[in-house]
């Protein structure tokens, strides 16, 4: 770009387009001009695989329903023509069971870095709203995408969770066989369901991911010392911690999509099936409506939730325990949304937080795993009792929050970045 | 805000909003308008409700304290006929301490002449949705214990599908309408007063 020698033909192409469309601009306020806090560390890259876990899973998924079938004839038959006949038919079906699977893992982790780091608070509190609103539909999406299958487990599963809108007071019943379109699950609501998987929900989600990155792109990234790098900056108004995103993040994020991708062909190749946890062993045999599995089991993101809702066994103020087991899993889902506004403490970062905050952050993620493990496995009085005390820890974490991040001693976060 | 003197005169203001208004509510009849056809597509359409016509069963090989095999379904869900001895009437009558909902007092769970002890028609056959109520997974019957027991959650339900105290469903099974034919045959999904009616081309029964 020597003012002497005439520009070269890429870069009068740059410029035809820049007159046009604000490619350079967008390139630089998103990339190459865009800050991202120096002290990000290995939590910071579960965001950017859940891109890359979203763009697999799209490309997987318009490549499955080109052979797919959704009939209550076919969906079954359709799949096994896709694993069995099919060129790679079997690897693109495993791609997109794994993915599942996959994107909760890099969605619960990322998740969990902004409860650890603090970044749901002021100013990113839409930001965790857009994020929370994608996990709703990324659950969604994984609970219609699930009877697709059309295997006894997607069925039942599929006829537990429908049921759950039949424990809604009045309408119930009615609303139950408006989500069905039938007296059951059928024919009918298989082609529904997959509608809504291949059309509604990817495009919500596509749009949805887009607003959380700009809304992220706006406030720019926390960090792990819980404090605004825009706080200070240079006299060109760059963030003095600041380093751009590309390349300095980008090549970060390169080589975890490397490693993430070597984890991920390894359970692809190896154990799709992840000992019954991706795919569990009753979907191998056809829905049939008048079988039920010995156990049902909803997949494992879900079974901490699934836990919550059949520890709940006692009806209060006259309505059904069905019914608050309901409430109870809308309200363990939708707790974290509140976290900006229950979170009083003083500091974001867990590392200027107090004993309290750490203890229960800890007893947080037990109670998750112990709630998704009790999720999968058969209940007895044992168990319930176990789940119920869980519960009440998983709640705790969020209704005392108000009060154990006010009262307990947190330490003073430094100016700059560490 | 606009300099221009008519813009911001109070009355052009008032006619304004007056405007935007009856704009908006005009636009909003117009969407839930519009939002009606595609609600009402979600609901079951002729050919499902068609296929949920009443059901015709064949009771005669039915012994007592068994269930009929195989079983029946009606709108797609597994219909329990279960063949109950004296012994099982007699307990039905006397067992019901650790029963919730011994007499029947929820109405909607069965037709009017399904709220005795034995939740049927007539005391040695009785006709129950097998479908838990608790989430929908359908329970086992188990001849040696004389129940309904389900394997998802671990409700139990007696011989009348009453559900004992304590275990996650809320409610005794359902029963569905249905009517006897003959001392043969039973109808699911029609009462003998509707039987006359249920003869109509539209919901022709089928048989089991």
């Amino acid at each position: 770009m020597a003012a002497s020698s005439p520009a070269g033909p890429l870069t009068r192409l740059m410029a035809w387009v820049d007159e046009r469309f604000p490619l350079t601009r967008a390139m630089e306020d998103h990339a190459t001009k865009y800050y991202a806090p120096k002290n990000v560390n290995f939590w910071y890259l579960f965001g950017a695989l859940s891109l890359v876990v979203l763009v697999m899973q799209l490309l997987t998924g318009l490549w499955l329903t080109m052979s797919y079938v959704p009939s209550g004839d076919g969906a079954f038959a359709s799949v096994e023509y896709i694993m069995r006949d099919v060129e790679y038919g079997d690897l693109i079906r495993l791609a997109h069971s794994t993915g599942a699977s996959a994107f909760f893992a890099v969605v619960y982790l990322h998740m969990f870095r902004a409860l650890a780091y603090g970044s749901y608070r002021k100013p990113r509190e839409l930001l965790w709203l857009i994020g929370m609103a994608i996990y709703l539909v990324l659950m969604a999406e994984g609970f219609f995408g699930y009877l697709l299958p059309w295997g006894n487990m997607s069925y039942w599963a599929g006829q537990v969770i429908v049921s759950l809108v039949g424990a809604i007071p009045f309408f119930g019943a009615d609303l139950m066989e408006w989500v069905r379109g039938d007296y059951g699950i059928s024919d009918i609501t298989l082609n529904r369901f997959f509608a809504l998987h291949v059309v509604a929900l990817p495009i919500a989600l596509i749009g949805l991911v887009f607003i959380h990155i700009v809304a992220l792109h706006h406030v720019g990234s926390n960090n792990p010392d819980g404090i605004e790098i825009k706080d200070h900056k240079d006299d060109k108004g760059v963030p003095l911690d600041g380093i751009p995103f590309h390349p300095y993040c980008t090549v970060h994020d390169f080589q975890a999509t490397v490693a993430f991708l070597f984890i991920f062909c390894a359970i692809m190749f190896f154990a799709p099936e992840m000992f019954g946890y991706f795919l569990e062993k009753p979907n191998f045999e056809q829905a049939d409506p008048l079988k039920t599995p010995d156990v049902i089991a909803p997949v494992w993101y879900y079974t901490p939730f699934y836990s919550m809702l059949r520890a709940t066994t006692f009806p209060m103020f006259g309505l059904a325990a069905k019914f608050w087991g309901l409430v109870v899993m809308g309200a363990a889902i939708l707790m974290p949304a509140m976290l900006p506004w229950l979170d009083r403490s003083p500091v974001k970062s867990m590392r200027y937080k107090g004993l309290a905050s750490k203890v229960m952050l800890a007893l947080l993620v037990v109670s998750f795993f112990v709630l998704g493990y009790l999720g999968t496995i058969h209940t007895t009085p044992l168990t319930t009792a176990i789940a119920q005390v869980f519960t009440l820890i998983y709640f705790a974490y969020f209704v005392l929050m108000p009060w154990y991040t006010r009262v307990e001693k947190t330490k003073a976060p430094p100016e700059r970045v560490t | 805000m606009s300099n221009d003197k008519d813009a911001t005169s109070v009355e052009s203001k008032g006619r304004r909003y007056f405007l935007i208004g009856m704009t908006s509510a005009a636009s909003v009849a117009g969407a839930i308008g519009a939002a009606v056809p595609f609600v009402k597509s979600w609901t079951p359409s002729a050919k499902a409700r068609s296929a949920g016509a009443p059901k015709i069963c064949d009771i005669s090989r039915l012994r007592a304290g068994e269930l009929l095999e195989p079983m029946p379904a009606w709108r797609g869900k597994p219909c329990f006929i279960v063949g109950r001895t004296p012994e099982d009437v007699e307990r039905l009558k006397t067992e019901q301490d650790d029963l919730a909902d011994a007499a029947s007092e929820k109405l909607d769970r069965q037709p009017a002449y399904a709220r005795n002890p034995w939740r049927s028609r007539r005391p040695e056959l009785g006709v129950y949705i097998g479908i838990c109520t608790h989430l929908g997974c359908s329970p086992k019957h188990r001849s040696e214990e004389g129940d309904f027991y389900c394997p998802c959650h671990g409700s139990r339900f007696d011989l009348a599908g009453r559900v004992v105290k304590g275990v996650p469903a809320p409610d005794n099974l359902d029963v569905p309408p249905y009517s006897y034919l003959s001392e043969t045959e039973i109808i699911i999904g029609v009462d003998e007063e509707d039987l006359a009616a249920a003869k109509d081309l539209d919901d022709a029964p089928e048989r089991a």
